[in-house]
């Protein structure tokens, strides 16, 4: 390839937008979720994230098994679901050794991992946000997640954020 | 004005993006960081990201092999 192509005809664009709804806690979704999300960040996006439902799972605080929330159903519920260091794989999860192996393989093979893409994320500022609706019926507060978590939002003004981009839903 | 060095000839999508992103983000204006990258996705999208964003690519260079260089401006 010749380099001086490169170079040639690199204009500033106008500021593209990537929003992406985080609804599964899979710790392999989760990496699709983040790699698009700092991807997108690193190469100029406005990158939104929308946690809900088993999504919520990966901003909480206490990233492995915690008695977290309000009641006894919910505390149960966020001890069974865990934070992003127990999330398990969407298939083969082996009672959890597949996301050890996974994360293993992840660092041999120099990718990186969920807990670097969550690292790069917080520092390449990408919106995160928590859905109002699942965090009631899970029993969570604003102060259960880490404190990158922008905002908690309903629907409404998540169409408001995420006009005029794309979309995903994960 | 400071010269800053990274290597992402080892990173993988989307790290490669993301560190330069982050290293060229702790430079003041003016500042050059000198990125050698792989030939492939990282040489065809790195210099073009930084270029999108308003960076100024002053030297895209081979250097041995699969690595190349490249020197953007903030």
């Amino acid at each position: 390839m010749d380099t001086s192509d490169i170079i040639v005809a690199l204009q500033p664009k106008e500021q593209k937008k990537l929003s992406i709804i985080s609804f599964s806690g899979d710790f392999d979704k989760l990496v699709a979720t983040f790699t698009l999300a700092t991807g997108a960040a690193a190469t100029g996006y406005e990158v939104n994230i929308f946690f809900t439902f088993w999504g919520l799972d990966a901003i909480k605080q206490k990233q492995g098994r915690a008695f977290v929330g309000k009641g006894f159903l919910s505390k149960a519920f966020g001890f069974l679901m865990g934070g992003l260091r127990s999330a398990p794989v969407s298939r083969l999860n082996f009672c959890g050794i597949s996301p050890k192996i996974f994360r293993y393989l992840m660092r041999k093979k120099n990718v990186a991992t969920l807990e670097e893409l969550v690292e790069a994320a917080k520092a390449l500022e990408v919106n995160m946000y928590a859905c109002e609706m699942a965090m009631h019926i899970l029993g969570l507060q604003k102060s259960d997640f880490i404190h990158e978590v922008k905002d908690v939002l309903g629907v409404a003004t998540f169409l408001d954020i995420s006009e005029g981009g794309r979309t995903l839903f994960i | 004005m400071s010269i800053v060095k990274l290597d992402i000839t080892k990173e993988h999508c989307p790290m490669t993006f993301v560190k330069t992103k982050i290293a060229l983000s702790k430079l003041n204006s003016g500042d050059i960081l000198e990125v050698l990258l792989l030939e492939g996705e990282p040489l065809q999208n790195v210099p073009k990201s930084s270029a999108e964003q308003g960076y100024k690519v002053l030297e895209v260079s081979h250097v041995e092999g699969q690595v190349h260089k490249i020197r953007i401006e903030k």
